[in-house]
């Protein structure tokens, strides 16, 4: 998308193809990947354009090699990045594990399908507890961020990079089919170039400097803890200073429903039918998924005694919002796994049940 | 009786990357040796400033400790995905990557085989001792035919347990390659012979002309249940006649030229 104005530009752009887009404009010059459905525009994209500026495009044997081309690559101090969806992100949970272990930056797009086994293509949200549990072996967490829209597909893949980059761990943009091939209009600027970035840990030789080591084994007395209790500190400002939701009718609410996601846009449409009947509903949908918005869940629900959370799936963000329900305040269900989409009147009717 | 020299002449050095400080290895395993190697061969061509190691999961995961250059530790098996990445950064570089055979051959075979199909400009320093050494000697895919190990406590059988497998032979078959070859260091003869090889591998990089591989034979003493001169021995009669020594490819352009 070679834009040579400088005035940005109202575009119509499918969400695998902002993503790819965004990233290019967050500096990322490396990709490695491996094809699976829904995500190979991703690949299919940065194939073309990466090679245009500069970039490099390695398609990997496996995603457990493209998780590893990417930690490679973040080790020597690149912005890079990998995409997959289900099968091929199960496979990269060890280097998912490695990176947070070794403390690198590095950015993963999740564009999820029904499962579990191959399941098949179609939309779910069933990859929540996955990717917000951290995944792979060992205690830690993927900053992870759940755009509801293909300007968000954009610009939420740069905020990606940059909190990869800020706490110098793996960070997992996590979408699905809907949005992934879905056209929207987007505004997009020009191609900025590639900011330097200041990594003095970097693999780049040790001419004129002590020698740099990037690792994860800890094998001393007590040094795991140490490196654990390092990743709680990051984990706890990482919480405290980039925790991402949005609040839309919540300044009446009565009832509130969490969604987040594709989902949260039939959600919408939900709240506006119930709004025309009177029914005082809000929404309240994290951006952030880990960090999770917990003190905002709290703080509402002290105040409105009712929460309604609807998701894609059997039940894996609702769990999230039960711990941080304050007490007074009852938390209802509503999902559809396996592809089921609950549309705007299934969810009106929920609400009805339960407001 | 000769005058004592006024001055003395240094002939012998430890190189200057390899770290003054002990090795974990055991006494007669030949790990050691290769570090040394590589040591000498990255201070000779002078890129021991601008060269990352990626260390693989094995007894070689302290490469680190001993090498004074940058390193990146790789997940068991994978450091050719993580060479692949790095080099893919820092193309004016020098890489390479350090594994063993349970590493390597079982666990990161496609890793290996895909880098040396692309023709990766970095170079595999692969040792061979026939078993995870690291682990507690199980059965490896080289281990020999009729070995013991704690996995294969009645030898290893090709069935069920199927064929040591011949990486170099393996990789010399595919295009990539820029050179493949299979050294042991057993003897001072042999010695000179990998030193020759690892110095021709980092060569090849450094005229980027593509993937280079040498396989060095290794002695695994602890593992082997055999003393260090017995363990050579047993390297001589029993793992060279399987595992030939010799260069299985060479390039003399690259693959751009
Ligand atoms: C995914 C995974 N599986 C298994 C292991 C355990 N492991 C560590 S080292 C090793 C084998 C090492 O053997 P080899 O590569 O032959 O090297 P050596 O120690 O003999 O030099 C194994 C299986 C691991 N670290 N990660």
């Amino acid at each position: 998308m070679s834009d040579t104005t400088q005035q940005p530009q109202r575009q119509m752009m499918k969400g695998n193809v902002a993503i790819a887009e965004g990233a290019l404009h967050a500096g990322c010059r490396y990709y490695f990947g491996y094809p699976i459905t829904p995500q190979n525009d991703i690949p299919e994209y940065l194939s073309a354009e990466l090679p245009k500026c500069g970039g490099t495009f390695v398609q990997a044997e496996s995603e457990i090699a493209s998780i590893n081309m990417v930690l490679g690559a973040s080790a020597a101090g690149a912005r890079c990045m990998t995409s997959s969806s289900g099968p091929g992100i199960s496979l990269m949970q060890e280097g998912i594990s490695y990176l947070a272990g070794s403390e690198l930056p590095a950015v993963i797009v999740y564009v999820s399908r029904i499962g579990p086994g191959l399941g098949g293509i179609a939309p779910t949200q069933g990859d929540y507890k996955q990717v917000t549990s951290g995944g792979g072996h060992g205690d830690y967490y993927s900053i992870v961020l759940a755009p509801s829209s293909v300007q968000e597909m954009f610009s939420l893949v740069q905020t990606c990079f940059d909190l990869a980059d800020k706490y110098r761990n793996p960070a997992i943009l996590l979408t699905d089919a809907i949005l992934g091939q879905m056209k929207e209009p987007v505004i997009v600027g020009p191609r900025p170039e590639p900011k330097a970035q200041d990594k003095p840990w970097a693999l780049t030789g040790n001419q004129g400097r002590s020698k740099n080591l990037i690792k994860s084994l800890f094998l001393g007395d007590g040094e795991m803890e140490v490196q654990n209790w390092k990743l709680v500190e990051k984990y706890n400002r990482l919480k405290a200073e980039d925790t991402m939701a949005e609040e839309l009718w919540m300044d009446d609410a009565e009832f509130i429903i969490v969604a987040f996601g594709s989902c949260s846009r039939m959600v919408e449409s939900s709240i506006r039918l119930a709004r025309a009947q009177g029914l005082k509903v809000g929404l309240i949908r994290p951006i952030t998924l880990f960090p999770f918005p917990e003190k905002l869940i709290y703080e509402r629900t002290a105040s409105i005694a009712k929460v309604l959370v609807v998701e894609m799936n059997t039940g894996q963000m609702v769990k999230d919002v039960k711990v941080n329900t304050h007490k007074n305040a009852d938390v209802f269900f509503y999902g559809r796994p396996g592809g089921g989409m609950p549309t705007p009147e299934d969810i009106l009717e929920k609400i009805k049940e339960f407001y | 009786m000769a005058k004592p020299a006024e001055k003395m002449d240094a002939v012998f050095q430890r190189p200057e990357t390899l770290i003054d400080t002990n090795f974990h290895f055991c006494p007669g395993c030949n790990h050691g040796n290769v570090h040394k190697l590589v040591a000498e061969t990255l201070d000779e061509y002078g890129v021991a400033g601008k060269t990352i190691g990626v260390a693989g999961v094995g007894c070689c995961v302290f490469l680190y400790n001993y090498l004074n250059i940058d390193v990146l530790e790789a997940p068991h098996g994978r450091a050719c995905a993580e060479a692949t990445g790095v080099k893919r950064v820092h193309k004016d570089k020098i890489v390479f990557t350090y594994q063993g055979d349970g590493d390597l051959a079982a666990i990161g075979m496609a890793e290996t085989v895909h880098a040396a199909n692309r023709g990766e400009n970095f170079t595999v320093i692969f040792v061979n001792n026939s078993l995870y050494g690291m682990t507690g000697g199980q059965m490896a895919p080289t281990t020999l035919l009729g070995q013991k190990t704690t996995t294969s406590p009645y030898g290893r059988s090709h069935e069920g347990d199927g064929y040591p497998i011949r990486m170099a032979e393996m990789l010399a078959t595919l295009e990539g390659p820029s050179f493949v070859a299979r050294v042991a260091c057993d003897t001072p003869a042999h010695i000179v012979k990998a030193r020759q090889a690892i110095r021709k591998a980092f060569k090849m990089q450094i005229d980027n002309m593509g993937f280079s591989f040498v396989e060095i034979l290794s002695a695994c003493p602890t593992n082997w249940r055999l003393d260090a001169l017995t363990s050579q021995k047993k390297l001589q009669e029993e793992m060279v006649p399987y595992f030939p020594l010799g260069i299985f490819k060479e390039r003399s352009t690259a693959d751009y030229l």
